[in-house]
């Protein structure tokens, strides 16, 4: 008996549609956030997190509106992140039924930014999103520094000082990437991931590079996180979430079945 | 005529989520009101919060809403607290510098800790996070959810685990009350609206529910 580790499918959308492809045998329409969202719903996914990858103005409202609807239809935690950077950013989100967002770039920019977002709505609803990179040469101890704009931009802050300042600064949870591996299919980043679970009190979200389900295990049982994140696994069918929990289970892992 | 249910809003937080969650499981009218008039008129009364207890508390205070939930609970009607609602209905919270509140159950609000760690000397996360299993005691409002079905938790401070008023028990590291219960008042400390089939069957037994153990 005791708290479950989560599974968290992602959504990548952009104004109002799917992308990098879902790909259910059954379903009506692949590109719905709303139907997918309830279809992991059903599966038994913990939680659902849907990253907005929007880059106009006006279609942040279609956003808002997705997020409307998802939150109508799945009673289930919702976290919306991508592109917040102000506290009616947050608020509109909230508003729409999200139940957390992800706050990462603006976070880099303006650290005062996560205290003041988490003062105003609570810890509980303000997820700190990094996104990290080895940085250190082969042979070294290894370390990891924050990147922006999709891993490209480094900023030259410490991965695991930066976890815990946004921690002090009011972080709820956080969503840790390893950009060495997002879309690699070669699991977790395991050291980083333990690094940052074991440097922070919060729950730490493990992300990037899942390709199949012992990943996901070893992302609780040696990256010690409290919970994992994946999408291609899941949105093309590989697994469903009902596999990766009963995988799990049987190494030993509580999950909510 | 129609029932109705009263989802008490003092500006903390989203409602969408509970309104959303009603709407599934009755027919009922739903509102989200602020106003006094609306809540003593419904037939139900759910008393919802989140964010921190002191903001919490000051926003139920300055809108007299301590007085009104003590007369929708004397009124014998069915009343519903969640998460920070049910904390804010116990006597003192040691969360944001201590704060005195409504006292509609005795006993204290107590905070995991900084150094919070399982009984076999595990370090445990916080705020509490996730799904895990709830205890139940038996009580109307759990017909139909199978005993220790996990339900949605987000929560750095609990409600201690004493007295006979305890509905429902939940372990994290201590203890502690997942849900408590007396007479025509309920309250429980997970999130039923974000708690997928056993939240859903909760809220439904809470809008049939005639206020009797």
């Amino acid at each position: 008996m005791g708290l479950a580790k989560r599974i968290i499918p992602c959504l990548d959308v952009d104004n109002g549609r799917v992308v990098k492809g879902v790909q259910f045998v059954d379903i009506r329409d692949a590109g719905d956030p709303v139907e997918i969202a309830k279809r992991y719903n059903e599966a038994g996914a913990d939680e659902i997190t849907f990253l907005d990858i929007t880059a106009s103005h006006e279609g942040r409202d279609t956003t808002v509106h997705t997020v409307e609807r998802i939150a109508s239809e799945v009673f289930i935690p919702l976290t919306v992140g991508g592109g917040i950077r102000t506290v009616d950013d947050i608020r509109k989100m909230l508003n729409a039924g999200a139940d957390k967002v992800g706050i990462n770039s603006a976070a880099v920019h303006n650290p005062d930014f996560v205290k003041a977002a988490s003062d105003r709505f609570g810890a509980q609803c303000i997820v700190v999103a990094i996104d990290a990179k080895q940085v250190s040469a082969e042979g070294e101890s290894r370390r990891w520094e924050i990147f922006t704009h999709g891993g490209r931009k480094p900023t030259g802050i410490d991965a695991v000082e930066w976890a815990q300042k946004m921690c002090a600064n009011g972080a709820g949870e956080i969503l840790l990437t390893s950009m060495d591996r997002d879309g690699t299919k070669n699991g977790f980043d395991l050291e980083l991931t333990r690094a940052i679970s074991d440097a922070v009190p919060i729950p730490v979200i493990a992300s990037g590079g899942v390709g199949n389900l012992q990943h996901l295990a070893d992302g609780v049982t040696e990256g010690r996180a409290d919970a994992v994140l994946a999408a291609s696994i899941f949105h093309f069918g590989e697994y469903t979430v009902g596999e990766a929990k009963e995988f799990m289970a049987e190494r030993g892992i509580e999950v909510r079945r | 005529m129609t029932e109705s249910v009263a989802v008490i809003d003092y500006g903390m937080g989203n409602l969408h989520s509970v309104a959303s969650a009603l709407g599934k499981v009755c027919d009922h009218e739903i509102h989200v009101t602020s106003d006094p008039a609306v809540v003593a008129a419904a037939d139900r009364v759910i008393f919802p919060g989140v964010g921190a207890i002191g903001d919490c508390m000051g926003e139920i205070r300055r809108l007299g809403f301590d007085a009104l939930l003590r007369e929708q609970v004397a009124s014998g009607k069915p009343v519903l607290g969640i998460c920070v609602g049910m904390q804010a209905l116990l006597t003192h919270s040691q969360e944001s510098g201590g704060t005195d509140c409504i006292d509609l159950f005795p006993g204290e609000v107590k905070f995991f800790g900084h150094d919070h760690k399982s009984p076999e000397g595990e370090p445990l996360k916080v705020p509490h996070m996730g799904w895990n299993q709830v205890d139940q005691v038996d009580h109307p409002l759990w017909a139909d959810i199978p005993q220790n079905s996990r339900f949605y938790f987000v929560h750095s401070f609990y409600v201690e685990d004493t007295g006979s008023e305890v509905t429902g028990r939940c372990e994290y590291g201590v203890r502690f009350a997942a849900a408590l219960g007396r007479n025509n008042l309920f309250a429980v400390q997970f999130h039923p609206e974000k708690s997928h089939t056993a939240g859903l069957q909760l809220l439904h037994n809470f809008v049939r529910w005639n206020g009797q153990r």
